[in-house]
């Protein structure tokens, strides 16, 4: 059997089993609301525009953070990539800080700049700066010997050595980063709006629970586990596929 | 002498700061246009002693002159091909083939320039394609086209056929031949197989290990293409084995003296 049938019927045997359990009353709704509610307010909340415009609120503050993250986190790599000084410095405290989660940041965030989105933006940048700085570090540091040992014989040195081999050579983790970054940056964010204000989506979960609007909630929980999957496995994941390819990995 | 190689000498230092020397005294005088073959065991430094001409690898000792002056970095002379094919695999044929010239022509000139050397290997038909698609010969021709296409004095080349099959390895010989006797480059050619050095060069360096040393000069004077001359082949073969016999013994010794050592 094909995978895509196996998921199907997985998927369908699940809902059927949440649906069927909510109406023999072997839980309260608060508790659980069945998956027909859920959709019922999905659907309500798309159709009146609520969702979307959390939605759009939610991706603006995700993508100029990630942007920001990107080319911090490129050039914090690059620098400790061909810094000796720079890598037993900055490096070592990179490490510290990407095993602290990014939304421990939060309440600085809010002292420094107040509670609104600049806050939540600051929380998504550095959720994703230092896994970019430590992939881009290592793909630098990983590029073949040969490579450069065949672009000096062609006469390349320097800037021109970094440009034109050196930094194509690392893309493979240069992707890796970027997804990884997207990754961490996607939690970021949803911890960072449950905490303040809207528009967004982990805005709008909180604001359900406030009310108790469980079937709102998992509606949210659901749309925030379909985007993570959707984004990493059908843009991220063919990517990473498509270059390693091609790069002989 | 074109390339004039004197008293070089190299050593490495290991975790102990004990040196081991892989390279001493080489003296080796090489004319313009030559096709020279520098033949040993492995471990007998014939790499190193390339990587140094190259200007990759930096000597202990000794100097290495290439037209008179001193080889201290890589240059645009000496173009080299390694075993691997080292193509970047991020452009495609073409441009790997362009990269050597982009700073110094327009993009119309290199484009041609390029397309010259890659109609030399036989590969007009590949040009857009990306090095994954090809296979290793293929690679490899790539690469000799990438050295040839910055028109250096020299073609520095490492195994480049070590790692093929027999069939492809026959073939990248002839053209490779070919290839020599059209453009007169000096070829230093770096191998251990001995048929293939004698196949290809107008001179044979056979080296010897621990340390790496020039054991015999060896000139090959048959007409070419020499596949119609077997019998004198494996006269010389026979001539340079018992060279290499001696060498080869003294690896294995040096081995098995290290295993009952422990």
């Amino acid at each position: 059997m094909k995978p895509i049938y196996k998921r199907l019927i997985f998927f369908a045997i699940l809902l059927g089993i949440w649906e069927l359990g909510g109406q023999i009353g072997l839980w309260a709704e608060i508790i659980l609301p069945p998956p027909t509610k859920v959709f019922t307010s999905l659907y309500v909340g798309i159709t009146d525009m609520t969702l979307v415009y959390d939605l759009i609120a939610s991706f603006r503050r995700l993508i100029i953070g990630l942007v920001i993250a990107l080319v911090i986190g490129t050039s914090i790599g690059v620098l400790i990539a061909k810094s000796k000084t720079a890598d037993d410095t900055i490096g070592s405290m990179l490490l510290a800080f990407q095993s602290v989660p990014s939304i421990v940041w939060l309440p600085l965030a809010i002292m420094w700049f107040g509670l609104n989105e600049q806050a939540v933006i600051f929380v998504v940048i550095l959720g994703g700066t230092f896994v970019m700085a430590i992939n881009v570090r290592t793909g630098i540091k990983n590029v073949s010997p040969l490579y450069i040992k065949a672009a000096q014989t062609m006469g390349s040195s320097g800037i021109d050595l970094f440009i034109r081999v050196i930094f194509p050579a690392s893309i493979p983790h240069l992707v890796t980063g970027s997804r990884l970054a997207w990754a961490f940056a996607w939690r970021a964010l949803i911890a960072g709006e449950l905490l303040t204000t809207g528009p967004g989506l982990g805005y709008t979960l909180s604001y359900a629970s406030d009310f108790g609007n469980m079937s709102l909630v998992i509606g949210v929980m659901i749309i925030i586990g379909v985007i993570g999957a959707f984004v990493d496995q059908l843009i991220f994941q063919r990517i990473e596929k498509s270059v390693a390819r091609r790069w002989g990995l | 002498m074109f390339i004039s190689i004197n008293q070089l000498n190299k050593h490495f230092l290991d975790k102990n700061q004990h040196a081991s020397i892989v390279l001493k005294d080489i003296d080796l005088q090489i004319e313009k246009g030559e096709f020279v073959s520098i033949l040993g065991p492995s471990g007998c430094g014939k790499s190193t002693l390339l990587s140094i001409v190259a200007g990759l690898t930096e000597a202990t000792g000794g100097e290495i002159l290439v037209d008179g002056k001193e080889v201290k970095k890589p240059g645009k002379d000496r173009g080299m091909v390694f075993q691997e094919a080292a193509l970047f695999p991020w452009i495609n044929v073409l441009e790997n083939v362009m990269f050597p010239l982009k700073k110094e022509m327009s993009k119309k000139q290199a484009n041609e320039q390029a397309k010259t050397y890659l109609k030399m290997v036989q590969l007009t038909n590949y040009l857009d394609h990306y090095p994954h698609e090809l296979s290793g010969g293929m690679q490899q021709r790539v690469a000799i086209a990438r050295a040839l296409a910055m028109d250096p004095e020299i073609l520095l080349m490492d195994e480049p056929f070590g790692a093929l099959d027999e069939q492809t390895r026959t073939r990248l010989h002839r053209q490779l031949e070919d290839i020599w006797i059209e453009t007169k480059k000096t070829v230093l050619f770096v191998t251990h197989s001995i048929s293939e050095s004698i196949k290809l060069s107008d001179r044979i360096i056979v080296m010897g290990t621990q340390p790496g040393t020039v054991l015999t000069d060896i000139k090959i004077d048959l007409p070419r293409p020499r596949d119609h001359h077997k019998e004198e082949m494996l006269k010389i073969e026979d001539h340079i084995m018992s060279y290499l016999k001696k060498e080869i013994d003294k690896v294995v010794s040096e081995e098995l003296n290290h295993e009952t050592n422990l």
